[in-house]
């Protein structure tokens, strides 16, 4: 499947023969599983083995919690404590797939940000970076429809605010909410669509991963250096690579543990720690929490949303320059999803020709304050939208539109990269001694 | 087979447009249902409007209820709270429209464009029937008589608004709106 010259399965039986020549699946298998994979694959590249797994345990679980659930405005409450308290290990169910969400986001976020450290999204990588955004924003969808059904307060006045984002579009906007919603306010056809839609959503996500490993095994992984490995023979190919099986199974998992180990002793010592306690107040239309909150992983694109107020020139220049058809609020929304769709622009903005930020001496600070810009944003999300928080928030936003729009359209231009390694064997042999050849290296490639 | 060159446009050309053109329809009404389903449900609609007794409200006290998935409320106003309110028309600068479909949608501002005439049709300032929901991000206010102008108190963000729900202090963009409603008897007000 890959451009890296390997070994292709051959079958040997008859019976292998028959059933290639009829449907090639075990071909199909065996080239994934032994894809030639660069051996110099640091712990940022163990995040995608925890994101398949994340995926598979939402699926186990939610499969489970819906048998138990009830999907309607007066039962659905009291069907969550029917899970927690009567259904036999339903309160671990529950807490794992609660507070797998979070896992998932964790793993996603570090998944994303490895990306654009080490430049994975640069040519031949652009599909596989797409792809990997559309991935992340059916997860916001998920997570958002998965946490209204439990029908908290939080619940109830989350999905208020956010279907409210749609209300803001200008002339349509009112029509589609209430299509959303199935009616004027949140209510039971509400509930009962967020059900069918987080059910089904995963499944998309299931796809679309297929489809983003598929891309990224056309074009070969990207590693911690950024260069190439090479295709100019099979022999130089195998001095680069190390079989995906099963060098780098073997370390996924072990990293994987690891990650079970932290997530398993927050799902049983502190498993609301990451949610509300509103959200165990059963849903009121009449009575607003004092303080709506969304849950974590939205906290820096919630940042945004509200940094942009009617007070801030560019949303008064927006506004005088539409006639008043974008105001502060709708401004926001574009501002929130404007701050993704500029992050899966990355390939065509970033012009430098040098994919790692190991040997660009300038985007390596560039890139750590838009890590830490990211936190900052997460921090101010969770706090009333007052000073000094809404001006934090205000130049925070501002920094992530101009680290994508204006800092890495430049730093290519200007920045001067140091030398990179001629091969990823010459690296490996750098920092590992001498072996590391024909798939000998018994030390796992790390840093 | 000979191109059509003195026919720009074939019998087979028509009828490849036109099976395009036919199917894009089949295909467009095909999926209207499965999109137009979403939309508020028969009972969803048929809640539109909404009969409340309003005989138990003396003035000073007011009563809430749930109509159309947000809260509506009805206080009937004590005679310190009208004066107050017809007051202060003067000083109403946030937002000068009345946000009252009964009162026309040009209605200013004032104290009596807010309230609602009684069934012999007078608008003596007693009923105020508005929406429970801030203006700025939705939370449901406090009442009677909380705020600096006491009136209403939005907890979240701290709007203040007066004994005639209009927006004096805060975040809030707008005054509370008031709903369609009308007095169909003495004591009963329709709502929608």
């Amino acid at each position: 499947m890959s451009g890296i010259p390997h070994d292709h399965y051959e079958p040997k039986s008859n019976a292998e023969k028959w059933l290639h020549s009829r449907l090639p699946v075990v071909g199909l298998l065996y080239d994934t599983l032994m894809i030639p994979t660069p051996k110099n694959l640091n712990w940022m590249w163990i995040w995608g083995i925890v994101l398949a797994f994340c995926l598979a345990m939402q699926i186990a679980t939610g499969v489970i919690l819906v048998m138990h659930y009830t999907p309607h405005v007066d039962l659905a409450f009291a069907s969550i404590e029917h899970i927690m308290r009567n259904v036999n290990g339903g309160w671990a169910i529950r807490y794992i797939h609660m507070n797998g969400a979070s896992l998932f986001f964790i793993a996603v976020y570090l998944h994303i940000f490895r990306g654009l450290y080490y430049g994975s999204y640069k040519a031949p990588r652009e599909i596989t970076w797409i792809i990997g955004m559309l991935i992340y924003l059916l997860m916001m969808g998920t997570a958002f429809m998965g946490y209204v059904l439990p029908w908290g307060q939080m619940s109830f006045w989350g999905a208020t605010v956010i279907t409210g984002l749609f209300g803001a579009i200008p002339f349509i906007g009112e029509a589609i909410q209430t299509w959303l919603l199935g009616g004027p306010a949140v209510d039971n056809a509400t509930l009962n669509r967020f059900l069918s839609l987080h059910f089904l959503l995963p499944f998309v996500i299931a796809g679309l991963v297929i489809v983003h490993i598929w891309a990224f095994h056309t074009t070969g992984n990207n590693n911690p250096t950024g260069v190439e490995v090479r295709r100019s023979s099979k022999k130089d190919a195998e001095a680069d690579t190390l079989p995906f099986w099963p060098y780098f199974v073997i370390k996924d998992f072990f990293a994987l543990a690891v990650v079970l180990v932290g997530f398993f002793a927050v799902v049983g010592f502190m498993p609301n720690y990451l949610g509300h306690p509103d959200n165990y107040i059963e849903a009121n239309a009449l009575a607003t929490p004092a303080h709506i909150v969304p849950e974590w992983y939205f906290l820096p694109f919630y940042a945004i949303l509200r940094a942009f107020t009617g007070d801030v020139w560019v949303v008064m220049f927006a506004s005088w320059i539409t006639g008043g058809i974008v105001d502060a609020k709708f401004f926001g929304v574009i501002a929130m999803f404007g701050a993704i769709a500029v992050m899966a622009l990355a390939p065509w903005l970033d012009t430098s020709s040098v994919r790692s930020g190991r040997y660009r001496p300038q985007f390596k600070w560039w890139f750590w304050l838009l890590a830490f810009d990211f936190m900052v944003l997460m921090w101010a999300g969770a706090r009333p939208a007052e000073p000094p928080y809404s001006t934090i928030s205000l130049i925070g936003a501002t920094y992530w539109f101009a680290y994508f729009l204006v800092i890495l359209p430049l730093l290519g231009i200007f920045e001067k990269p140091h030398a990179q390694p001629e091969t990823i064997e010459a690296d490996f042999k750098e920092h590992y001694g001498k072996s590391g050849s024909e798939g000998e290296a018994a030390s796992t490639p790390a840093e | 087979m000979s191109n059509a060159e003195d026919h720009p446009s074939s019998r087979r050309d028509f009828l490849y447009y036109a099976t395009g053109g036919v199917s894009a329809v089949a295909a467009g009404a095909a999926v209207w249902p499965l999109v137009n389903q979403m939309n508020p449900s028969a009972d969803v609609q048929a809640a539109s409007t909404l009969r409340v007794d309003v005989s138990t409200l003396t003035p000073g006290t007011q009563l809430t209820v749930l109509f159309l998935g947000k809260p509506i409320f009805i206080r009937r106003r004590t005679e310190e709270e009208i004066e107050a309110g017809r007051a202060a028309d003067a000083d109403i600068t946030v937002d000068t429209n009345a946000r009252n479909p009964n009162a026309g949608d040009d209605a200013s501002a004032a104290d009596q464009n807010r309230t609602l005439a009684d069934f012999a049709g007078e608008n003596t300032g007693e009923w105020l029937v508005m929406q429970g929901v801030c203006t700025h991000l939705g939370c449901v206010p406090l009442g009677d008589g909380a705020g600096d102008f006491g009136g209403w108190f939005c907890p979240c963000h701290g709007s203040h608004y007066d004994t005639a729900g209009r927006i004096r202090r805060g975040p809030a963009p707008e005054n509370l709106p008031v709903p369609a409603a009308s007095f169909v008897d003495e004591t009963t007000i329709l709502l929608g």
